[in-house]
């Protein structure tokens, strides 16, 4: 019943690029590709591995796999490991479909005869019976990975270990793929895998870890490790202020002026990024260089293709704003309910006197942005809270 | 969930990759397939397929032979019965041995594919090495054997000593591959500096020529290299039963200790040195 799978405690491992020169010493230097990474992974437990290119997620894969040695640490296996970390690993581009399947369910670990006995059914799965006699260099992509796919999951491992494969093929294979996965989980097979993909994250671990310079970042639900992903990913690049010297602008010269705008949580810490759903606040920061009534303060915010998605003014929603004197200055803020899809959504905001004329004071466009991320991609614009219903009528009779 | 204690078969703390692994049955399937799909990949899709792997030996034999025949006459002092069969079966052992040795050095890097996303045992690589020209071995003695009975020959139970020297070949040849192969992955100069040594031991050994050829004290000596060895026992065992053993060449079966031990211990260095890389041999390719 229980076969845990366990991998405790310190692992290192370094990557030695040696600069050889014949009968002189070597130089080299060290990359600490995992870093003391910690963790323990039940049976039966569907675990992710996520992380940004060169983060040791591979590594770290193939240390367990037994492709790496470990450099100090302790590593445990407890199951028959999957050989392979990867799809179509030993594929002879030269030999038909027929030759490769064989081939590559002898080095999975069957004999000659359970290959035999499978083969049919391998084909079967990879839907390729038509194609059996054409080399493989003939093959498409898809058809390739396909057809290693079907082999993989023939394997009688307890453990598995995948390396980026959950895009294979299309739409009616990628569900077969989820499918068999389903019933992998069901039969209690261990599995790792890493991956890009955020989704098959959130539909399918039990458990995710994210992997950053060979450290382990975070460990634990898979749509909170997701976020954190998705943070460390956009976080690093959007953080944008407009430059100084264009908030500087004339600001001496105008009645009153924006001199800063910022989105954040509501913790009140700016953020350059959010998930979706969570609920966000839009802040412009004015000074006023004169005395000035009921200003109406507005604020647009359109997404990475220009479309305003969303506008508001104090005028509209919230009513008099009052009287200002020279030398104030005000934080104004603007709560709103995160129904934002993922993308990149700019901020301008804007001052206008008070009275039905637009009459702008300051508007400073596309001032402050902000990325909007999720796992999901739905292709919409926004995220309405939702909810379904399905009201059946009475049971048809056949016509 | 119940936690039962672990079979302790299955729990593997030692989890690097190893040069020979726990499953023996794994490492014959792997090894048999890695050889038979190159043996089949070798000549596939040429025209002539299989009959250029024994034309090759076979018109390498024949230049050989114009030019130490005709031109050198390395067959008339002191005359070699057969001289054409002793020099065909020669150059079939060492194109085995040359084969193994030389396809060995860059084994590893040709399968850097499998090694970097596969675990299985280190060794199989040159060990399927050897494999696929142990098959090219036993078609091409097929026309020694034709050639042998057609040049007069008649077969003799002595011909059943032949597979032991191909046995003791194949150890030299494997424990030479293993120790190449893990060198080449430090040193890439390997490839250029055996291409030179095997020439060396090529034109060294007596395979164009006997070891009747070497100066008189200086036989014995000869005869510690192992190829000299087993070619000077093929002639006696294959060609012509008048032709000395090795034994007697060398001057005593006792002294044979020399030549074997080399082989064993070739091996022997061979597999240490294999089974102390194979844990980082994915990781230094």
């Amino acid at each position: 019943m229980s076969k845990a799978f366990r991998l405790p405690h310190q692992q290192y491992h370094t990557l030695k690029e040696r600069a050889l020169h014949p009968f002189r010493s070597s130089t080299f230097d060290i990359l600490q590709a995992v870093d003391d990474v910690n963790v323990e992974i039940a049976q039966g437990e569907f675990f992710g591995i996520i992380g940004r290119n060169g983060s040791g997620k591979s590594t770290l894969l193939k240390c367990m796999a037994g492709i790496y040695d470990i450099d100090a640490g302790r590593l445990e296996v407890r199951g028959r490991l999957s050989p392979f970390i990867e799809l179509g690993v030993g594929f002879n581009m030269d030999l038909t479909a027929r030759d490769n399947v064989m081939i590559n369910a002898i080095m999975l670990g069957l004999t000659r005869k359970q290959a035999r006995q499978r083969f049919d059914e391998i084909i079967a799965f990879a839907e390729l019976e038509d194609f059996l006699d054409l080399r493989l260099k003939n093959y498409s992509s898809g058809m390739t990975v396909r057809l290693a796919f079907s082999v993989a999951i023939q394997v009688d491992a307890e453990v598995l270990l995948i390396d980026e494969v959950l895009a294979v093929g299309d739409a009616n294979f990628q569900q077969k793929c989820f499918d068999e996965f389903q019933r992998l989980k069901k039969a209690g097979r261990t599995i790792l895998f890493v991956t890009h993909d955020m989704s098959a994250i959130e539909r399918f671990c039990d458990r995710a870890m994210l992997l950053e310079k060979g450290k382990m970042l975070a460990l634990g639900e898979p749509t909170a490790i997701a976020r954190r992903y998705n943070e460390l990913n956009f976080g690093r690049t959007v953080h944008s202020h407009a430059p100084e010297t264009e908030i500087e602008r004339e600001e001496q010269r105008r009645e009153v002026a924006i001199v800063d705008a910022w989105f954040e949580n509501t913790g009140g810490e700016r953020i350059p990024a959010i998930a979706c759903g969570e609920p966000c606040r839009a802040c412009v920061e004015v000074h006023f260089n004169s005395d000035l009534e009921d200003p109406i303060f507005g604020f647009t915010i359109r997404n990475d293709v220009g479309a305003t998605i969303f506008a508001t003014t104090t005028a509209l929603d919230h009513g008099p704003t009052g009287s200002f004197k020279a030398g104030q200055t005000v934080i104004v803020r603007l709560d709103f309910a995160n129904w934002l899809c993922p993308s990149r959504y700019n901020l301008t905001p804007s001052i206008a006197r008070a009275g039905m004329g637009a009459d702008a004071i300051d508007i400073r466009e596309d001032i402050t942005s902000l990325v909007v991320h999720s796992g999901h991609f739905t292709g919409g614009v926004v995220n309405l809270p939702h909810t379904f219903e399905l009201v059946r009528g009475p049971a048809g009779r056949p016509a | 969930m119940a936690r039962v204690a672990p079979d302790p078969e299955t729990v593997s703390r030692r989890h690097a990759p190893s040069a020979v692994g726990g499953d023996l049955r794994r490492f014959w399937n792997l090894t048999f397939t890695l050889a038979s799909t190159d043996f089949r990949m070798t000549y596939f899709g040429s025209a002539l397929g299989y009959l250029w792997s024994l034309m090759q030996p076979l018109l390498y034999f024949s230049v050989l032979y114009v030019v130490f025949t005709k031109i050198f006459k390395v067959q008339t002092n002191p005359p070699v019965k057969h001289y054409a069969v002793y020099m065909l079966t020669g150059i079939i052992l060492w194109t085995f041995f040359l084969q193994t040795t030389s396809t060995s050095v860059q084994c590893l890097l040709a399968r850097e594919g499998l090694l970097r996303k596969m675990r299985f045992p280190r060794l199989v690589v040159p060990l399927a090495v050897a494999l696929t020209a142990l098959f090219q071995l036993g078609m091409n003695f097929i026309a020694v054997i034709l050639f042998a009975v057609i040049s007069g020959l008649t077969p003799r139970v002595s011909w059943l000593e032949l597979p032991v020297l191909v046995v003791l070949m194949a150890i030299l040849a494997v424990g030479t591959g293993m120790i190449l192969s893990c060198l080449y992955i430090r040193y890439r100069d390997i490839a250029p500096i055996w291409a030179v040594a095997a020439q060396i031991l090529f034109y060294g050994s007596p395979v164009i020529y006997t070891a009747a050829k070497y100066p008189g004290g200086f036989v014995r000596i000869a005869l510690c290299n192992p190829i000299a060895a087993i070619n000077t026992q093929m002639e006696h065992a294959f060609v012509d039963p008048t032709a000395h053993s090795a034994a007697t060449v060398i001057g005593g079966g006792i002294r044979l200790a020399i030549p074997l031990g080399i082989i064993f211990g070739v091996f022997a260095l061979g597999l240490w040195f294999f089974h102390r890389e194979a844990p980082r041999i994915a990781e230094n390719l």
